[in-house]
């Protein structure tokens, strides 16, 4: 969370760390010997040219991709590796890069698939429908409505999402990861290949996110002028290396980060 | 001219002239269908949750039916027999999960086709060493199945129903109206079209790709022991009715690999599709249709809608 008007603090503990890590496809180094940490309440930012493993650096995290090399400690547990189901339990959600949704399903059954982990009526019940697995029903589907207002996607939550416009897909998709009510919320581009207007609304989400939830975010995100607003803290790669890490304005002057950006003369 | 007459003009009139044997042919056309709809059902439920295309499901309904049978000859009681067979088919659905599926994970579709392939040989091979090869009689009457005919007077003629096969459509009916409000209604039925919908989503938010695949082959391998029963009921039970399955593939290309209600309607069309022809056109090229006519309307149906009639449109990018 930053204080208004004044500059990013990191605030709160360590909530994930990543130390050493290294990914490789083959021969294809994706990530290479690369740390950072996450603390509690803040959004950090991730970015890089294209190619340069942020993307990758998410499914690590969120247990898509298995390291080679490396550690990830998430709320003081460490891990070689995590597994999707156990990043998903243990409170972290995600959004990805090309949205996806389930596309045959509606706005409102796309964010009930979130509370997933959260329900727990047996398949007996759930086949009779009755009991145990309705009343679960009703008091998931509550929570679910608040998020639908939250997000202000009332009118479409019968809609089946791959008729939805791209923002609002972007926009089901964050609030199928709120569903889960996350303690760390993975962003992978929420505003690639939206308009001006649909930015700002995106940006209004996640700084409102983080502030009434107090989730912690980690976004990778293409536009500089949004990642300077939104961050308190930016962590850059170029070709699976870190090559900076610090503040936005910190970042922004840094020589290496330039290079990256513009290219340079070898 | 006459040629014509007979395949353009004589059919109709026959329908017109004789119309209790109209709806009769009508009638064993949809009982022949309800069970065509019934194998590709298992199909397209362990198609859309898994992308697998599943050889297997044919002698699945054998296995299934042999199973049952075999215990009840072995003196167990028949409604405990049929509580022990659903509980056999869920362990080859955990067996499946995990010794087939798992160790194949993000293998080309291809080779997990072919890997249903060697269950489906497995599955014949074990069923023939704890069964035993030979015909059997499915337990009708002690599973409190009616037998008999009711016969109509109507529409000028007679029109005569067997009770079983009005219970073969009632049963399927409900279990067809059962799978499609636990799919729709449920939180495993939402995890289960999830995980159709998108692998990768559904593990983001903690659905287990694992218990949602042994749900289905379980909820393929009920199925597969409902077409069995009345299959077996109608014939007899052994491993030639898996042949019958392949008539399946004709229905999942009218209906579509992903869709339950295109299974439905597509193994109605071809089922009375099928009798009809038989009935009215297939005397004029000495008979025997029923081996193709599901085959050749299937190759019609693939020249102009190739994603069946329910199936999701297949649009690709350039």
């Amino acid at each position: 969370m930053r204080a208004p008007g004044g500059p990013e603090v990191a605030v709160g503990d360590v909530l994930l760390a990543v130390e050493n890590v290294s990914l490789s496809f083959g021969g294809v180094k994706a990530v290479s010997d690369v740390s950072f940490d996450i603390r509690k309440g803040e959004i950090r930012a991730i970015i890089g040219p294209n190619g340069a493993g942020k993307t990758s650096m998410l499914n690590v995290i969120n247990g898509f991709y298995q390291p080679q090399q490396g550690r990830i400690t998430f709320k003081g547990e460490t891990h070689a590796k995590m597994r999707p189901h156990e990043a998903a339990s243990g409170g972290i959600a995600r959004t990805f890069q090309n949205v996806a949704l389930f596309r045959g399903m509606t706005a409102l059954d796309n964010i009930m698939a979130g509370r997933t982990l959260k329900m727990h009526s047996n398949f007996f019940w759930q086949l009779l429908r009755y009991g145990p697995a309705m009343r679960e029903e009703v008091q998931h589907r509550r929570r679910v409505e608040e998020i639908i207002d939250f997000l202000k996607i009332q009118e479409i939550r019968r809609v089946p999402v791959g008729r939805l416009p791209y923002g609002l897909q972007k926009r089901v998709e964050l609030g199928r990861a709120l569903a889960m009510e996350p303690e760390l919320l993975l962003l992978d581009e929420p505003m690639a290949g939206m308009n001006i207007e649909e930015k700002e609304d995106m940006s209004r989400f996640v700084l409102d996110v983080n502030d009434y939830y107090g989730t912690t975010i980690a976004l990778i995100e293409h536009d500089m002028g949004v990642v300077m607003d939104l961050s308190d803290r930016v962590v850059v790669l170029d070709h699976g290396i870190k090559i900076a890490d610090g503040t936005p304005e910190g970042v922004k002057g840094n020589q290496a980060v330039i290079d990256a950006y513009l290219g340079v003369a070898h | 001219m006459g040629l014509l007459y007979q395949i353009f003009i004589d059919p109709f009139v026959q329908m017109g002239t004789a119309p209790d044997l109209f709806v009769q042919t009508l009638w064993e056309g949809m009982v022949g269908g309800v069970l065509y709809a019934l194998i590709a059902l298992g199909f397209v439920l362990i198609f859309k949750a898994s992308g697998v295309f599943n050889f297997a499901q044919g002698i699945m309904v054998v296995f299934a039916a042999l199973t049952l049978v075999g215990l009840y000859n072995a003196g167990v009681p028949a409604f405990l027999a049929l509580g022990l067979t659903i509980a056999v088919m869920f362990a080859l659905a955990f067996t499946v999960e995990r010794a087939v599926l798992r160790p194949l994970v993000n293998q080309p579709d291809i080779i997990l086709f072919m890997a249903t392939f060697g269950l489906t040989y497995f599955l014949i091979g074990f069923g023939q060493f704890v069964f035993g090869g030979e015909p059997k009689v499915m337990i009708t009457e002690q599973l409190y199945l009616p037998k008999g005919t009711i016969t109509y007077k109507a529409l000028g003629g007679v029109i005569s129903l067997q009770k079983l096969d009005i219970a073969a459509a009632v049963i399927a009916s409900v279990m067809v109206a059962g799978l499609a409000v636990f799919f729709s209604k449920t939180r495993i039925g939402r995890a289960l079209r999830a995980v159709a919908d998108s692998h990768s989503a559904a593990l983001s938010v903690g659905i287990s790709l694992e218990q949602i695949w042994v749900i289905v082959w379980f909820a393929a391998g009920l199925v597969a022991l409902v077409t069995g029963i009345m299959w077996g009921a109608r014939s007899d039970v052994s491993f030639a009715l898996d042949v019958i399955a392949l008539k399946a593939l004709p229905v999942l290309i009218l209906g579509g690999l992903t869709s339950i209600p295109g299974a439905i309607v597509g193994g109605l069309i071809i089922g009375i599709g099928e009798k009809l022809w038989e009935f009215y056109w297939g005397p004029l090229i000495g008979g025997g249709t029923d081996s193709w006519f599901a085959f050749v309307l299937a190759l019609v149906f693939l020249l102009f809608r190739p994603q069946g009639l329910f199936g999701e449109r297949i649009i690709e990018r350039v």
